[in-house]
């Protein structure tokens, strides 16, 4: 009846405790989603099933028998199977190759590589898994590697599939390609177990759900039809969290405080933004709406001085920049915030403490520095002032930014940022990563902040986000601008379409028979 | 109990003065085993070479006296590291700084001291960090690698300093040397006849201001945050092109002290082959004070012990001086690999742990 029990599991890190006295219980064949926040413990409570870590105390039970699993070969052995958080691929290797992987078909004793493609590519059939055995894994986009794990999980006569947070790296449409496997697969009568911190998913997809909350088992529900986000958010977080963010239209004028005229970047000869005209207005969220790789990182490098133009002009407050002067540092001067797409790489230095990376962009301004000599009491006593007005849980100023979670780290780039009084706002996945308390509050300061007039640019690829928060919404595919509309003349179905390359004209159409 | 003490070796092995106490006490083990292959003792050659570095006033003071350029030439390396760069080319910046510092020494006449050294100093530090920035500048234009641009540019200043000493600049008898730098130029000894000058304050000084220079100005902030996440730095309106130039100028300033103090206090003159590697061994001192100024004194006072010791057991035994040479590559494949210390540490651990879990 039961796949896996797993009875008052405890996990003590040297001083945290991971897992307290868990109780899980997954049906066979049934999708379990595994639910909480980053640093519930759950990875861990996995890690545990799959055998990379031994529990301090409890008791595991796979198909009816009680077991210990000492490392993942024998986890294995139990038909169970992890997909990590982080792939573990081999890139050089072939996708055959990394499939088959101490489990290789021999002929003549030989590794037999005909044999092997043969086998994954009636395997990757049987359940929709698009994939090309022969290619190498280091040319796949990121779904395609997520597959291969699958794959790989497959190929192992794994029962029981084990998924950390897999849609955390794919584009929407990943997503719902990924959800298709995963029905098919239960269908076939595997059990899954998908960890995530994402509401929506687990209502999409799962059959029972277990919130854990600080190491502890919260809840564990069948899913229902009945059962809401809010419901979900109050057990996963332990307080009602508002899913809405409050937002009246800014009266008055919204005055064009940034804009981009006819902007083109090229790269490799090809137009990577094509004739990108926008404005941001003062008081007005502009949302960017688009799968990834179709120009937004080129549009916030243009917008913050980071990529110089092939074409076009960058225009601030009425006055139209000279093109070889835009630098960061220029845009960072005139009041251009930035909060990076990639934090990890652009938004901060993980081995700086928090009061340097919160003047990271600024610090040469007084009363920081002067004469280039930095004046550290100043600088220390700003940064306090702004990671507690932003809320950065910290010891001190003086941790590294390194050492916070997701959800801190971007509120120390928010803080540094809102916290200049900017004049534009380039907000690049200001959520991403993050748990959903702290995104409530990342969302409620952006809305103050165009409250308090300024232009925000928000670039997302939660469609959801983009709507709750944007005043206008503009589609970017293929480097253009395809379709602008107020938000609210959005659904979630049309933006979808027209971010996969459907014109507005056939959306519209589709829209209207259905 | 035993968990308390995984915690703490645990710690210990992310320390990185630790790491770099084990590695010099390993590359000591390992070249003590090499000699005794080599049918030599090491217990003699050790003791010969403590004697050599500590055994008397003037021992001390050539050991001291060799630290004291490998100190400009540690910080010099350190810097370049901090702010992002590998500079290869100390070598050859301690050269391009020397041979200016002896002109200025030698040809400026009629100077009181507190002018004269100066100027010869600052002689020194335009050198070496102009032919250190020229790297800079070539890797910012070609985009090629700065470490084999600082490498190569080590032969062009070594011979081009050899070919000027030769010809235009060449001093009277037989020696390939510059002329004797006038008295107002030297540095004075501190124990007559030894290596050992004021030119050790001057390079403490130095390791002070390089401390106070990457903590506490915005351009070693920026420095700093080049060599951890350039991409972030950028982001913040850093000019990392314009940055790596001073950071070049900079490093290669320290390494053409250097060269100076060595002209100034110990040969008076610039002549070919004064540096003896004094660059390379940079990169090890560098390397084993983590490259912070502190540990970079400390590794260059511990180098500057061993190359005094080495001579003095090259000197009193049959073993080869050379030995150092070995000493120091495994110092630096110690140091640099941190990894193959912490795997011997925790392999212990991981034992221990096993017998707990079965127990
Ligand atoms: N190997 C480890 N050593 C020490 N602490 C750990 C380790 N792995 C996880 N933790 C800690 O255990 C807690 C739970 O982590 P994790 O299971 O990764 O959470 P989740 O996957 O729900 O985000 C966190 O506080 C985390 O910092
Ligand atoms: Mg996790």
């Amino acid at each position: 009846m039961y796949a896996v029990e797993m009875h008052g599991i405890t996990k003590q890190f040297k001083n945290v405790l991971a897992n307290s006295n868990v109780e899980l219980m997954v049906k066979r064949g049934e999708i379990h989603s595994l639910l909480g926040e980053n640093g519930a413990g759950k990875s861990t409570l996995m890690n545990i099933l799959y055998g990379m870590y031994a529990p301090t105390s409890g008791q595991v039970v796979v198909q009816g028998k009680p077991v210990v699993i000492e490392n993942p070969l024998k986890a294995i052995e139990l038909g169970i199977a992890m997909v990590h958080q982080h792939f573990m691929l081999i890139e050089p290797l072939t996708v055959a190759e990394n499939v088959v992987l101490g489990y290789e078909p021999k002929k003549h004793g030989c590794f037999d590589m005909k044999k092997a493609v043969e086998e994954v590519n009636t395997l990757a059939d049987q359940y929709g898994l698009h994939v090309d055995a022969r290619q190498k894994v280091e040319e796949l986009s990121v779904g395609t590697k997520q597959r291969v794990e699958i794959l790989k999980a497959l190929y192992r006569k794994a029962d029981i599939l084990i998924l950390d947070e897999p849609t955390a790296v794919l584009t929407p449409q990943e997503v719902s390609d990924l959800f298709r496997v995963l029905r098919k697969l239960r269908e076939s009568g595997k059990t899954i177990i998908i960890i995530t911190h994402k509401l929506k998913e687990t209502l999409e997809l799962a059959d029972t759900v277990t919130v854990l909350r600080k190491g502890q088992v919260i809840a564990s529900l069948p899913v229902t039809e009945q059962m809401d986000q809010a419901q979900l958010a109050e057990l996963m977080v332990g307080r009602i969290v508002s899913l809405e963010t409050e937002k009246q239209p800014v009266p008055g004028e919204h005055e064009v405080v940034m804009a981009l005229r006819g902007a083109v970047v090229t790269r490799d000869k090809r137009n990577v933004l094509d004739d990108i005209s926008l404005e941001i207005r003062a008081g007005e969220i502009l949302g960017i709406a688009g799968v990834e790789g179709n120009g937004q990182t080129e549009l916030i490098d243009v917008l913050t001085g980071l990529q110089r133009l092939s074409g076009g002009a960058v225009v601030l407050q009425g006055k139209q920049l000279p093109a070889g002067r835009i630098t960061p540092r220029s845009m960072l001067a005139a009041g251009v915030g930035h909060i990076p797409e990639d934090r990890g790489k652009r938004g901060f230095v993980g081995g700086f403490t928090i009061a340097e990376n919160i003047v990271l962009g600024y610090h040469r301004n007084q009363p920081f520095a002067r004469h280039g000599l930095i004046n550290r009491k100043a600088r220390d006593e700003f940064a306090d002032r702004v990671a507690r007005q932003y809320d950065v849980r910290m010891d001190s100023i003086q941790d590294t930014v390194g050492s916070l979670s997701g959800g801190n780290q971007q509120k120390v780039i928010i803080g540094r940022v809102f916290a200049q009084d900017p004049k534009v706002i380039i907000a690049a996945q200001p959520t991403r990563g993050v748990d959903i308390g702290a995104i409530e509050y990342i969302h409620g300061e952006l809305v103050k902040m165009r409250d308090a007039g300024k232009a925000v640019l928000l670039i997302s690829a939660d469609l959801d986000e983009l709507m709750r928060l944007s005043d206008k919404i503009a589609v970017l595919y293929d480097g253009r601008i395809v379709d602008r509309r107020d938000a609210s003349e959005y659904d979630e179905r049309t933006l979808g379409a027209l971010m996969t390359g459907h014109t507005p004209d056939s959306v519209e159409k589709e829209v209207k028979q259905a | 109990m035993t968990q308390q003490k995984r915690i703490s070796l645990e710690k210990l092995t992310q320390n990185t003065t630790f790491l770099s106490a084990i590695a010099l006490i390993l590359s000591l083990l390992v070249s003590g085993v090499v000699m005794m292959i080599a049918g030599y003792s090491p217990i003699e050659g050790y003791s010969a070479m403590f004697t050599g570095a500590f055994g008397s006033v003037d021992n001390l003071a050539q050991t001291l006296g060799t630290a004291t350029p490998l100190i400009f030439a540690g910080l010099a390396m350190a810097f370049a590291a901090r702010g992002g760069m590998f500079n290869i080319g100390i070598e050859g910046q301690i050269i391009a700084g020397a041979f200016p510092a002896a002109l200025v020494g030698a040809y400026l006449q009629g100077l009181p001291w507190f002018v004269h050294i100066p100027l010869c100093f600052l002689a020194g530090m335009i050198g070496g960090g102009l032919w250190a920035m020229l790297a800079g500048f070539l890797k910012n234009k070609l985009r090629v690698s700065e470490v084999i641009l600082t490498i190569m540019l080590n032969y062009v200043a070594q011979y081009l300093a050899e070919y000027l000493a030769n010809y235009q600049f060449k001093a009277e008898g037989m020696l390939v040397r510059t002329e004797t730098i006038q008295p107002s130029a030297a540095l004075p000894a501190l124990i007559p006849y030894s290596r050992l000058t004021t030119g050790i304050f001057v390079a403490l000084a130095f390791a002070v201001f390089v401390w106070w220079f990457l903590s506490r100005t915005t351009p070693g902030y920026q420095m700093r945050a080049i060599a951890q996440n350039p991409y972030a730095a950028e982001a913040g309106g850093v000019n990392i092109a314009r940055m790596n130039l001073l950071t070049m100028f900079l490093s290669g300033a320290l390494a053409g002290m250097g060269g100076a103090v060595e002209v100034m206090g110990v040969h008076g003159y610039f002549i070919v082959n004064m540096t003896s590697g004094y660059g390379f061994d940079g990169v090890a001192i560098a390397v084993m004070g983590n490259n912070t100024p502190l540990g970079t004194v400390i590794s260059a006072l511990i180098f500057g012990a061993l190359r005094a010791g080495s001579t003095s057991m090259n000197r009193m035994t049959s073993i080869p001086g050379e030995f150092i040479q070995v000493l120091q590559a495994l110092v630096i494949l110690f140091v640099s690999t941190p990894g193959i210390v912490r795997a011997m540490l925790r392999k212990r651990n991981f034992k221990k742990n096993d017998q707990k879990k079965g127990a």
